[in-house]
């Protein structure tokens, strides 16, 4: 895969997206109706639309949990059609990173040992590196002294910070979104926000956030708006809402 | 997290570190069962073993006997047809012919490991005005004792007869009012007689043998029973009991003569223990099956209660493989965790029940059989149980769509 994906390939690249369920059957439904997008390298867009328009079966499509019924999805210019489950999931691990609106840590583990898991999924034992690795990203997120915590014991805030570490463990170049700020109250929801932002900015790792809140896709630099199953518009947000500066972000770091 | 482990290891650990209830209490479920299969197994076999020592205690695991007498009519067999009567011919006391050589043969099989010549035959026992119809039978000590542990059974004097002794039972004392060193007469139907001394008093536990065999030396058996220089059965011991007939029939076809098995002469006794062993297996089996289904039930519910955490785990790239083998783990160390558990408390029956079962003499009633083995058995086989058990949820987990999962 690596060798096909060019240099100025986009990050994403979905051509002629369908998805329809109950296929072959009287039933059937097409949720999606042919979808176009690319996203490149660095980009933060924002991805709207009323609920049931569509967004989260697109957001299982490209985060490749999902198969499209036809239509591409391309990953760094690689063909995701023609891999099996297991190759799927290792592209999954190595390039992509979920965030989603409920925080979905594993209760059994602490902060670290939740931002650890991609890593230890993929290289099977633990290891320092991936220690380090795993303690620097939650310093990151403002949440070092909490490390050792279990992740029921952190807040809302906090545990979808770990969240964020972890879809940043494995260093992907995307990052999708879903609501990540959905579950939070005003405050909690501007500072996860901030953090995504900033790591946008040092990482330039392309984000994806899929959000029915338009002052938060208002701060974004690009708004795609879905509407049943079609893109209805696709606009680059010239003025994106002024935001915290980093270093409030960093230092905030309870929300 | 150690370093050793895997990330299925450590997440198998940590999911069963948190439903902690249930592991605990699916664990003590199967070492209820555990512990049960191995008390069991440990009385039976214990049982077992005392029902053979008593059965084989006073019998050979193998008798090779001369061939029997049988009426062979003079006549042409041939194409005439003719009507007769042919009376079976009584069976004389017969000598095996070139016993010495047999007994080297069969000593020379594989498996066998003890073999003794044997004189027996009717007679008398006669001690002033009492006499007793006897079953008289004439070994050399030193290889009829580690065929017949008839040592184990003389409760006064020795079984070591030398030329003028004679070992009786205890009934036939009473009866014969003879003790220790007393004189006894033995004659016998060929008119031959001999006086001898009571070297020894055995008691077997069974009248009828107490009251009827008596030991006399290969030689004086011999002149008694008119057989001189003759044995009238070799009699043999095997490494397994349970061989003996394969064993009989070998020395039946090499020889040509007959040799019956302990199997075949007491086949009641041994259907029983096969019913018994058969029995035993079904309880173990159905044990086995409680436990499984037990760990399964958890494991099943565990996989509903956890899919929307499997569905992140399959999101962050862990593979179905790894999904499967994380609660495959759980299965096997539910398994051997209860196995270990349940067979130090089997261990504790056992020695609980060695305390109380004593017969009135005070010795245990059953010698219980402690057998490390099984112990390891019992491991190795509740852990596989343990995996097997886990094979349904495992694959359900595996098979979980992410999607569906973190939607829940």
């Amino acid at each position: 895969m690596a060798e096909t994906a060019g240099r100025d390939d986009p990050v994403l690249r979905l051509s002629g997206v369908r998805k329809s369920y109950g296929s072959g059957t009287a039933a059937e439904i097409e949720v999606l109706h042919g979808i176009d997008l690319d996203l490149g390298p660095g980009e933060f867009a924002a991805l709207i639309g009323p609920s049931g328009s569509g967004k989260s079966t697109l957001l299982n499509l490209i985060g490749l949990l999902d198969r499209p019924t036809a239509g591409a999805v391309r990953i760094a210019g690689a063909e995701t059609g023609s891999l099996d489950d297991g190759h799927l999931t290792r592209l999954r691990g190595r390039a992509i990173g979920f965030v989603f609106q409920y925080h979905y840590l594993l209760p059994e583990f602490t902060a670290l040992e939740n931002v650890m898991m991609p890593l230890l999924a993929a290289r099977g034992r633990p290891d320092v590196q991936m220690r380090e690795t795993a303690a620097e990203l939650l310093a990151q997120v403002g949440l070092g002294p909490w490390q050792h915590h279990k992740s029921n014991d952190l807040s809302g805030g906090q545990q979808q910070r770990v969240a964020i570490a972890r879809a940043l463990a494995m260093q992907p170049m995307l990052v999708l979104a879903d609501e990540p700020s959905g579950n939070l109250d005003t405050q909690s929801a501007d500072a996860v926000f901030d953090l995504l932002r900033s790591v946008n900015e040092r990482r330039g790792t392309t984000f994806l956030i899929v959000t029915h809140d338009p002052r938060l896709a208002n701060r974004c630099d690009r708004i795609v708006e879905l509407v049943d199953g079609r893109i209805v518009s696709d606009l680059a947000n010239a003025n994106p809402v002024h935001r915290q500066t980093r270093e409030q972000t960093m230092q905030s770091g309870a929300p | 997290m150690s370093r050793l482990l895997t990330f299925e290891w450590i997440a198998a650990v940590r999911f069963m570190r948190e439903g902690l209830a249930q592991t605990l209490l699916i664990i003590a479920g199967v070492t209820l069962g555990v512990a049960v299969i191995t008390f069991m197994s440990a009385l039976l076999s214990g049982l077992q073993a005392n029902l053979f020592r008593r059965t084989l205690n006073y019998q050979a695991q193998i008798v090779v006997l001369p061939p029997e007498d049988v009426a062979r009519s003079l006549r042409d067999t041939g194409a005439a047809r003719s009507a007769a009567v042919v009376q079976p011919r009584t069976q004389r006391l017969h000598s095996i012919d070139q016993w010495q050589k047999l007994r080297g043969q069969i000593a020379g099989l594989p498996d066998v490991v003890a073999i003794a010549p044997v004189v027996s035959g009717p007679g008398l026992a006669i001690r002033g005005d009492a006499n007793k119809a006897i079953s008289i039978t004439g070994f050399e000590p030193e290889s009829y004792l580690r065929v017949i542990a008839l040592g184990d059974k003389v409760v006064a004097g020795t079984a070591n007869l030398t030329a003028s002794d004679i070992l009786i039972g205890t009934d036939l004392a009473d009866d014969l009012g003879a003790r220790l060193g007393d004189k006894l007469r033995i004659t016998t139907a060929t008119g031959a007689a001999q006086t001898l001394q009571i070297a020894g008093l055995f008691d077997f536990g069974n009248k009828g043998v107490n009251a009827r065999n008596v030991y006399v030396t290969l030689r004086v058996a011999q002149s008694l029973l008119d057989v001189a220089g003759g044995v009238t059965s070799l009699e043999i011991n095997v490494s397994d009991p349970f061989i003996a007939e394969r064993v009989a029939q070998t020395i039946h076809a090499r020889t040509g003569l007959q040799a019956d098995s302990w199997i075949r002469t007491n086949e009641q006794f041994f259907s029983a223990i096969s019913a018994q062993t058969l029995s035993n297996n079904f309880i173990r089996f159905f044990v086995a099956l409680t436990a499984a289904l037990g760990i399964a039930s958890v494991l099943v519910v565990s996989v509903v209660q956890k899919s929307r955490e499997i569905g992140i785990l399959r999101a962050m790239g862990t593979s179905r493989g790894q999904i499967l083998r994380l609660f495959l783990i759980q299965g096997a160390l539910m398994g051997l965790a209860g196995s270990v558990c349940g067979s130090l408390l089997g261990f504790v029956f056992l020695n609980f029940w060695r305390g109380i079962a004593r017969n009135p003499d005070g010795t245990p009633m059953f010698a219980v059989n402690f057998e490390p083995q099984l112990f390891l058995y019992a491991a190795g086989g509740a852990t596989l149980v343990g995996v097997l058990a886990a094979m349904v949820p495992a694959r359900r987990a595996a098979r979980l769509d992410p999607v569906v999962a973190i939607r829940g």
